[in-house]
């Protein structure tokens, strides 16, 4: 047989279910892939000896019932994982071995899945690049050193190198559309409170959600359906029915009304993008859609927004991180406060520091009125502008980033122009809404380029809908040529 | 806006950060411009707006008051830098 994992998802449970290959051997290639492929750094703990024997006890007595039956996925390393390490990218947990599991991870292997390892990302998801991970830098596998987005970047690239057939990420300003659009593939941010946040390490709470990455709309919405779910566990999980996102997925979006956002055409943004947000416009017009313009006036401070929101939980968030209960010590220090100190100095990345320093800064006494409080008020602007254009629109239609994907280091040591990547994916998490990153074609230098569709709260399926239609007819292929192996 | 190095100092200490002086400098340096891009924010007027507490329609759930876990003590315990068989091990704080 050819190479399996140049399949998708979707094709391998189908061959799995009509036992025209066992999972042991799915297992074993994408195992070989990740061996071949450790110059992309996408990896940062391989749990092969487990999924092997999870492999092979699935084929000694396979159960086809389920929607990932026999299938291994690495996941980012943001998702606790019952014996096996989790890092979030840093050194504060460089050796910290959850004793549980998080939800949606458990979600997945109820439906028969398995894990193969664990994915680089950001230091606790802070970062658009990928590069201020403790483990290292991540490698696009379109592009030699490029870098695969961020912070869902070891998921990206693992992805696109077929190191795992799906994956999930987490996605608090943009870190699972950005790294799919960078890297030609699908990601999905849920609507907030549609995976439960249980069991993964926190960033910003009232925005982080986990979501589905994979090569092709219908895998993502089959991951999807595997990993969302009512958790009691998690107080802000949306208590409601499981929806059928594979099975009820078509291609028909006929009269469906697609908002386009002046706002969204920023300054300085390159032809190529336009071009690509044109091409998403006639698709969807062709295809049945109306396509109608419309206003979303706050855009513009989504982002001073998220930069106070974000650091400030961030900065509770990280306050546990003190060297006594879990994670990195400081053998520096006479006294217990140095030893919090230097333990946090020690164990924590500079972004990391700068965000837990603007959060801190944002939340202290003769600043929270001005900063924090202010940010509170203009999210609520933020999301009656989305209120809004809902009543006229289904769905709404931009650039997933104002840019492809760039040179390592090139945006490292100038943190504002590191966060306008996420302009197009922020304000989505302030709304708590879905959305949905579909590659729509690639730029000169043959980087692909993705398309962000925006939902209703709770719109996943018309989201995977019109995500289909642009799949279907952008003439999108992936054109990577394993440098990596060379 | 100048966030100068007093105030790094200030800020790093509530974080319970320690900080090399070449640190507070270039953290004092994109602070400032961090926040004047944050500043942005000040152009709006939001007298009349409440703040966004919760982007759920429902409220939280309240749950009974019951053990769903414990007796984990000893697996709580595995990951602690240091320990004996009860207890986190710290610097001592009283003298």
């Amino acid at each position: 047989m050819s190479d399996i994992t140049n399949n998708s998802l979707t094709e391998i449970v189908e061959l799995i279910k009509k036992k025209e290959i066992k999972s042991e051997e799915v297992t074993t290639a994408y195992i070989n892939n990740i061996k071949k492929g450790k110059k992309l750094n996408s990896f940062i703990s391989e749990s092969f000896d487990i999924a092997l024997k999870k492999s092979q006890i699935f084929d000694a007595n396979p159960n086809f019932d389920s929607l990932l039956p026999g299938i291994p996925l690495a996941v980012k390393d943001l998702f606790c994982t019952n014996g096996v390490r989790t890092t979030a990218g840093s050194k504060m947990l460089e050796n910290f071995v959850p004793n549980y599991e998080s939800t949606v991870t458990a979600n997945l292997w109820s439906e028969g899945a398995f894990l193969l390892g664990k994915l680089n990302c950001d230091e606790y998801a802070m970062g658009s690049s990928n590069e201020t991970s403790f483990f290292g830098n991540v490698m696009n596998p379109v592009k030699e050193n490029t870098v695969p987005g961020g912070s869902s970047g070891g998921s990206a690239s693992a992805l696109a190198a077929n190191m795992t057939p799906a994956t999930i990420g987490t996605d608090t300003g943009g870190s699972i559309r950005q790294p799919a659009s960078f890297t030609g593939t699908v990601g999905l941010k849920p609507t907030y409170g549609l995976c439960s946040r249980w069991g993964i390490v926190a960033f910003a709470s009232s925005l982080d959600q986990a979501g589905p990455m994979a090569k092709t709309v219908s895998d993502c919405a089959l991951m999807l359906e595997a990993m969302s779910g009512f958790d009691p566990k998690d107080s802000t999980s949306i208590n409601r029915k499981k929806e059928n996102y594979s099975k009820k997925l078509t291609k028909n979006i006929k009269g469906l009304k697609i908002g386009i956002p002046k706002e969204y055409r920023v300054e300085g943004m390159p032809n190529e993008i336009e071009e690509i947000w044109e091409k998403g416009k006639k698709i969807l017009k062709e295809e049945g859609a109306e396509i109608i313009d419309i206003s979303l006036p706050h855009t513009e401070y989504a982002l001073p927004t998220y930069y106070i929101v974000a650091p400030a939980e961030a900065s509770s968030n990280l306050a546990r991180y003190d060297g006594v209960k879990y994670g990195f010590r400081s053998s520096n220090g006479s006294n217990l406060i140095e030893m919090y100190e230097n333990t946090r100095s020690e164990g924590f990345g500079d972004e990391v520091k700068r965000r837990i320093l603007i959060g801190t800064y944002v939340l202290s006494s003769g600043y929270y009125d001005a900063y924090y409080l202010k940010a509170q008020k203009v999210r609520q602007l933020i999301k009656n502008d989305f209120d809004n254009a809902f009543i006229k629109v289904d769905a709404i239609l931009t650039p997933s980033t104002p840019s492809a994907a760039f040179k390592i280091g090139e945006k490292k040591d100038d943190p504002i122009s590191m966060y306008l990547n996420d302009i197009f994916t922020v304000p989505a998490n302030l709304a708590g809404i879905p959305a949905i990153s579909v590659p729509a074609g690639s730029d000169k230098n043959n980087l692909p380029l993705g398309l962000q569709l925006i939902g209703k709260p709770l719109g996943e399926q018309t989201l995977l809908n019109l995500a289909l239609s642009i799949e279907s007819k952008s003439n999108f292929t992936q054109n990577i040529s394993k440098w990596w192996e060379k | 806006m100048l966030i100068d190095k007093d105030k790094i100092k200030h800020t790093a200490k509530l974080a319970r950060i320690s900080l090399e002086e070449k640190q507070i400098d270039s953290l004092s340096k994109d602070l400032s411009n961090i926040f004047n891009f944050i500043e942005k924010l000040s152009n709006i007027n939001t007298d009349k707006v409440n703040p966004l507490t919760s982007i759920l329609d429902q409220g939280l759930r309240t749950r009974e008051d019951k053990v769903t876990d414990g007796e984990i003590r000893d697996k709580i315990l595995e990951n602690s830098p240091s320990k004996n068989e009860e207890f986190f091990i710290v610097p001592k704080v009283i003298e």
